[in-house]
């Protein structure tokens, strides 16, 4: 069967996608691959069943996690706020959203620790106010990667909630639904797909994330030792072989869990009839 | 159950969109809201829905005041223009909707929500599409989930917003005597906005022509068009020939065959179907020039040109039957000799 196109240039499109693909992305991972090949199977299992790094693991992937799930909700909140309200100073706080995403991550990680260590502005706050030390503990490293990863949930709920038809709203209201039911019912069911992606992204960088979690986590072995952190300590050793090994696993999980959620996501439209 | 509307007022900014509106609909008439664009009909409907607050006013719904009472709780039936169909629920779900909302003691039982749901869907005849999600239906489809929708919670009262404007011609002639009929089935007060004359003289028992943020007139569709209250009402239903009244129309209307004693009014209405066309004898009895004729099916229009010395030149236009046309045998350019029958004055 012959489709027809608008726009002409299917193969050269693709052609470009795929050796773009190749240069910038599997090309580069396939050397971490064939590096880590140079261990022995049992050197390898090794590295990364190694307790330190274990705990590491643990460490960046339960912040990861909690720090997306909370960036997911007050994203959500924010985007909410920018749709549906008009307020003065507006436009000045939405284009603070983004600002994380032009800072170097070291400077936020620097700015966070100063304020959030026990004697720090909000730090000695908390501290006296509720016992709970932020920096320097895995709490610092979520703080942190709440910070980085915000503007990725505004942004992909924003245009959603945007184009949301608000008479879908209107209509549940006749049909006597409370505010509630409307917004768990109703809105949050369209959002869903969206707020996924956002946490999504938001997970994905928080795992990655290295230049602002260093100066605010402390770095205490076996407690808020980040994976990245560990890897460039190999690195600093001249342990190629062990960085690839760590890298390699983590890059696994990482895809796994990010499929996981495609799919998750994928249901999720296909039960909602958006697909 | 009736609808009793005391002074309505609603103001956007500085423009008024509703201007002092009484409005009383007794229980079981099935309403037309008639209007051009612009003239807040559908922010009528919405204030008595409660989708919109009234700046001024009182809405009383079957003798209880609900002027301040939530959308959720006036016990109405609404149906969107554009249908706003939960997209996330299929057909099932949205119709069953209004039912699962409702507070746990008057929450009717899952079993009683499918039998109903399923009573409704056969009532709009489309049971076999009970599995299929908003999008994948059709504009008319759509349409009839949504008010199968508004009647599962079995409303006081219906309001519909422009219910066929998104429709194409034919499935919107259909979809109006559905409505008609599914009215006189459940009897249930309705309401509904429209700015197609044709689509409310044919559906509505009863007619408010509003204009401004006014009402112009309310009455029986034959009221409405027999005995239009003003010039408005007169325009905007049906088809009309206006005539000036300055001296030379009203020679012209006279010698027309149309009796004036003390003029009325300032301009003359004439339907064109009060106009009797003949061909003229003699020049002398000529009134006018044919200039082209229509087929409107059953019907001809013709477009006359008026005879008389420095007349304007505008159109008048008069309607016969087809087959009393094709009895004239008249060709463009005749003269013909006109019969007006009747008018109405306005100042």
């Amino acid at each position: 069967m012959r489709k027809s196109y608008i726009m002409p240039g299917f193969k050269p499109t693709l052609g470009f996608t795929l050796v773009y693909l190749c240069l910038i992305v599997l090309i580069p991972l396939s050397t971490l691959f064939f590096k880590s090949m140079e261990l022995s199977a049992e050197d390898f299992f090794n590295i990364i069943t190694h307790k330190r790094v274990v705990a590491s693991f643990r460490v960046s992937f339960t912040t990861a996690l909690v720090a997306a799930s909370i960036a997911s909700i007050f994203g959500f909140i924010i985007a909410w706020t920018f749709v549906r309200y008009s307020f003065p100073g507006k436009r000045l706080l939405d284009a603070l959203i983004d600002l994380p995403f032009a800072l170097p991550t070291a400077v936020a990680g620097i700015v966070l620790a100063t304020i959030y260590q026990p004697n720090g502005l909000i730090g000695q706050w908390l501290m006296q106010g509720f016992g709970v030390q932020v920096a320097y503990k895995p709490l610092g490293i979520v703080v942190a990667l709440i910070f980085i990863s915000l503007p990725f949930v505004v942004r992909t709920v924003e245009p959603v909630l945007q184009e949301f038809d608000s008479s879908m709203e209107e209509a549940a209201a006749s049909l006597g639904a409370s505010r509630l039911q409307v917004f768990v019912k109703i809105i949050f069911p369209n959002i869903f797909p969206a707020l996924l992606t956002g946490f999504a992204l938001a997970f994905a960088r928080g795992i990655g994330e290295y230049g602002s979690v260093i100066f605010i986590a402390g770095n205490l072995p076996y407690v808020s030792e980040i994976v990245p952190l560990m890897i460039v300590t190999r690195l600093e050793q001249y342990d190629i072989p062990g960085a690839t090994a760590i890298a390699l696993t983590m890059l696994l999980i990482s895809f796994v869990m990010l499929l996981v959620i495609n799919l998750l996501q994928l249901w999720v439209r296909k039960r909602s009839g958006q697909l | 159950m009736s609808i009793i509307l005391t002074n309505i007022s609603k103001n956007f900014g500085k423009f008024a969109a509703l201007n002092h509106i009484n409005l009383e609909i007794p229980e079981g008439e099935l309403v037309a809201l008639l209007g051009p664009s612009g003239c807040g009909k559908t922010t009528l409907l919405r204030i008595i829905a409660g989708l919109e607050q009234a700046d001024s006013g009182r809405v009383v719904l079957n003798g209880e005041d609900k002027t301040e009472q939530h959308v959720s709780h006036r016990g109405i039936g609404f149906v969107f223009q554009h249908y706003a169909l939960f997209r996330h629920m299929t057909v099932f779900d949205n119709i069953a909707f209004g039912l699962r909302v409702k507070p746990k003691k008057h929450r009717p039982g899952e079993a009683d929500i499918t039998q109903k749901v399923h009573a409704l869907l056969e009532l709009v005849q489309l049971d076999w599409l009970h599995d299929r999600f908003p999008d994948q239906l059709s504009g008319g489809q759509r349409q009839r989930i949504a008010l199968a929708r508004a009647l599962a919670v079995e409303p006081d009262v219906l309001l519909l917003d422009e219910p066929f404007g998104a429709l194409d011609a034919s499935v919107r002639k259909d979809l109006r005597q559905w409505l008609r009929n599914l009215h006189h089935e459940l009897n249930v007060t309705s309401i509904f906005v429209t700015h197609d004359q044709e689509e409310a003289m044919e559906v509505a028992s009863q007619v408010v022509v509003l204009n401004h943020g006014r009402i112009e007139q309310q009455g029986a569709p034959s009221d409405i068009y027999d005995h239009p209250a003003n010039a408005f009402v007169s325009r905007f239903i049906g088809q009309t020939n206006v005539f000036s009244g300055d001296d030379q129309d009203t020679i012209w209307l006279q010698s027309s065959g149309l009796p004036i004693n003390d003029k009325p009014g300032k301009t003359a209405h004439v339907r064109p179907h009060d106009i009797d066309v003949e061909k003229a004898s003699d020049e002398a009895s000529a009134h006018a020039v044919l200039k082209d004729w229509q087929h409107l099916g059953a019907l001809i229009r013709i477009e006359l040109v008026k005879n008389a010395a420095d007349a304007d030149n505008a159109t008048v236009y008069a309607e016969m039957p087809n087959e009393q046309f094709k009895r004239l045998q008249l060709n463009r350019g005749d003269k013909v000799s006109l019969r007006i029958r009747n008018a109405h004055w306005f100042h």
